[in-house]
């Protein structure tokens, strides 16, 4: 089991839906966020080309985040998913340092937060909170081990692209272009 | 044009200082951590080589710094840890790929042994202080029989502990400027050239102070030597290992890297070095301290330059 999400950039509309979910389900704290939009533009006028994307932690495979954590308290899950234990982080910064997506914050108590793909939502077959809330459904959620899930064939037939791939990190949010 | 904003989600004014998370006591840590590395590598090598009657200052007068700088280094470190009760869970695992891990593990063995150092010298460092309990005394005894073996183990410690000041930082993929592979040995030339530095400063007779200046002499040009690799290694390197060059060579930390580290940190005091060597009359005092300067601001050069560079997507 391998999970990832994939998201439509040409579906999505930025409407920031998802970060209030996720804020919602996860009580993040007021000023902080485990998702975010981004607002691409590129090109000069009048060729202009515009692209939302709903960014987050990528869970990536090769987790630079896990590798340089000194305690254990970043560790991955066998279905791929990163998690941070509260009580083994000793809030030293390091996996801040390590992401190149820039998706952990200090949470005011002390530990490292992020994105979890709602892992507590998950455990009860659910969808993570912010795929479940998107009104354009660009989200997708699924296992890639699976070649029938949603995301393997969306994979299979759209084009698509990962963040940074050459941070060698190899990310696990997919983004349809 | 490529241009990208953030529309919701994080709280935009403070998108920098929540990221940009390792402040100065980080700076501070690298900067103690490798002097400490550097006294107690050539405490250790003096004794080793058996030359300690030659040498007083290297092993008996320098060592006291060591222990004072690795107790106010882990202290700085700890101030900068934000979940400060769980700092033990350090200690209930060994994380061979965290490089913090390591140095958590080398500091726990080598922060004791530099005071027990220190103790096995009480009597010649403080002739007038009598060690008020019986087993103090003892302990001294015991230590003064065991330090080749201390020697021995402090050795290879000091080059660990100097190293993984440089190689915490190099571990980041996600910060270009430190992805390189020179910036531990280049932390651990700078560390030992800061040990040297402060030898010379307390040594008191021309012997050691000149040997020691010639020790610093040849670490200030391997020191150099190995910045121009860093620099060339990112020239050639890919498009976010260019962008992070120059932040250094002609950026906002231009002045501070070139300025105060290369030219008043190493180049300055290599010529006043080498002319005292010469016979001319400088204060060796100058150069001496000119280098612990450079090595700390150049602990803050990379720490502050390091955290702004990043991958672009």
């Amino acid at each position: 089991m391998r999970y990832a999400m994939v998201i439509d950039t040409l579906k999505c509309v930025g409407c920031s839906d998802c970060v209030v979910a996720c804020q919602t389900e996860n009580n993040v704290p007021i000023g902080y966020c485990r998702d975010w939009i981004t607002e691409t533009v590129n090109g000069a006028y009048p060729t202009i080309e515009l692209e939302l994307k709903s960014e987050r932690c990528n869970h990536c495979e090769n987790a630079p985040c896990v590798r340089c954590c000194p305690t254990g308290a970043s560790h991955q899950l066998d279905n791929g998913i990163v998690l941070v234990t509260g009580d083994e982080c000793i809030g030293c910064g390091a996996c801040i340092e390590s992401c190149p997506y820039d998706a952990r914050f200090q949470h005011p108590d002390g530990y490292v937060d992020k994105c979890t793909f709602c892992h507590h939502r998950l455990e009860k077959g659910q969808l993570p909170s912010c795929v479940s809330v998107c009104p354009t459904k660009c989200m997708y959620f699924g296992d890639l081990d699976n070649p029938n899930s949603e995301v393997s064939r969306l994979l299979k037939n759209r084009k698509h692209k990962t963040l940074a791939p050459e941070a060698g990190t190899k990310p696990k949010v997919y983004y349809l272009i | 044009m490529q241009e990208e904003l953030f529309t919701s989600g994080r709280n935009i004014p403070n998108i920098d200082p929540s990221l940009e998370i390792w402040h100065w006591p980080i700076s501070v840590y690298l900067f103690l951590g490798g002097l400490a590395a550097g006294l107690l590598f050539f405490a250790a090598l003096i004794t080793v080589l058996k030359k300690d009657k030659e040498y007083p200052t290297a092993v008996k007068f320098a060592s006291i710094v060591s222990p004072i700088a690795l107790t106010l280094g882990l202290l700085a470190l700890f101030y900068d840890l934000t979940h400060k009760i769980y700092f033990w869970r350090l200690y209930t695992t060994v994380r061979m790929e965290s490089p913090m891990s390591w140095g958590a593990w080398v500091l726990l063995i080598i922060t004791p042994i530099s005071f027990l150092w220190v103790l096995s010298y009480y009597t010649e460092l403080f002739p007038k202080f009598k060690l008020k309990f019986e087993f103090l005394n003892t302990l001294e005894t015991f230590l003064q029989k065991n330090r080749m073996n201390m020697a021995y183990i402090l050795l290879p410690l000091s080059i660990v502990l100097g190293v993984y000041t440089g190689i915490l930082l190099s571990a980041f993929n996600a910060r270009p400027l430190w992805n390189n592979a020179i910036l531990g040995p280049l932390f651990l030339t700078s560390g030992l050239s800061t040990g040297a530095a402060t030898i010379i400063l307390l040594a008191n007779t021309a012997k050691e102070r000149h040997l020691f200046s010639k020790i610093d002499l040849g670490l200030i040009i391997l020191e150099l030597g190995l910045i121009i690799h860093m620099l060339m290694g990112m020239y050639a390197g890919s498009e976010v290992q260019l962008e992070a060059m120059q932040l250094l060579v002609n950026g906002e930390f231009t002045m501070m890297f070139f300025g105060f580290v290369v030219i008043l940190g190493l180049l300055v005091p290599a010529i006043m070095e080498f002319l005292e060597l010469r016979g001319f009359k400088i204060p060796v005092a100058v150069p001496a301290l000119l280098i612990l300067l450079g090595g700390l601001i150049f602990r803050f050069v990379m720490v502050e330059a390091g955290q702004i560079t990043r991958y672009l997507y």
